[in-house]
């Protein structure tokens, strides 16, 4: 029960939900954050380097 | 029974046909053509296997029923597991169709692998609507009043009655998850036959060849 109080303290789901509204953008905070995640992962997955990429080359 | 007869049954005539399209060494390869070597291509499988989770912790929810899910501790846990699992598939499968999108994955006779993972998202997004207002608390009785007024806009509500939960839930557990896994067993078999799609700069790579799979 004390680790659930703890989580439950650090993330306060009992409140109303806060919203971005830019004109016609109408969108919460949480589903905001996660597009942004979601746009950031895939930058990443085109741009890091995968592991044992170049050993894959030599041998192709 | 003669050879000839034996031959002309249809049960060989199909082995042959699928065995022909789909040879255990391209069903279950050993190797990747070297542009797979990318994170970009990780996604697929991670919403393949975030999929797995979905149905397994779905099958628990299922054998214990509301009062476990809401009512015990490892009930909550299961129950979590779920909603968590499903984010990780829809996180996996955008990050996946953004990439496909932008490879042109329809390229190289491979439109009917496009196709399925378009309609498997579709039947994903009703899936998961029909899981929201299957939850039996609060939050499902609220988005099944919002949702009621859209769907009766449309003219489907005497088919498709939001409010009605034995209904929601009927096509959350039974009618979508084996529509979902269907289109997602066709699309990876459909992958298989056809060879993951190249990018563009390797474009003559792209037509799938005769022997199948490109190289």
């Amino acid at each position: 029960m004390g680790l659930y109080s703890f989580l439950a303290a650090l993330v306060p789901l009992n409140n109303y939900g806060h919203y971005i509204h830019w004109h016609w953008l109408y969108v919460s905070y949480a589903n905001f954050i996660v597009i942004c995640l979601m746009i950031v992962t895939f930058v990443a997955a085109l741009l890091l380097p995968f592991p044992g990429r170049n050993r894959r080359k030599e041998n192709r | 029974m003669s050879t000839t007869e034996i031959e002309r049954q249809w049960t060989t005539r199909l082995r042959h046909r699928a065995a022909g399209k789909l040879p255990p060494e391209k069903l279950l390869p050993d190797t990747q053509p070297s542009y797979v070597s990318s994170w970009i291509y990780v996604f697929g499988v991670a919403t393949l296997s975030s999929l797995i989770l979905v149905i397994a912790t779905g099958c628990l929810l299922a054998l214990r029923g509301p009062s476990w899910w809401h009512g015990s501790y490892i009930g909550h846990f299961v129950n979590s597991l779920h909603l968590w699992s499903v984010e990780v598939f829809f996180f996996a499968m955008v990050v996946h169709l953004w990439g496909k999108f932008f490879m042109g994955a329809w390229r190289g006779g491979r439109t009917a692998t496009w196709m399925t993972g378009v309609v498997t998202f579709l039947a994903s997004l009703l899936t998961a609507f029909t899981g929201y207002v299957s939850q039996s608390n609060f939050d499902s009785q609220w988005i099944s009043t919002q949702a009621k007024d859209g769907i009766n806009a449309t003219g489907g509500g005497a088919y498709f009655n939001v409010l009605n939960m034995g209904q929601m839930l009927m096509w959350h557990i039974v009618l979508l998850p084996l529509v979902a896994i269907i289109l997602t067993t066709l699309h990876v078999i459909l992958v298989r036959v056809k060879g993951v799609v190249p990018p563009y700069d390797d474009n003559a790579a792209a037509t799938v060849t005769t022997e199948g799979a490109t190289k």
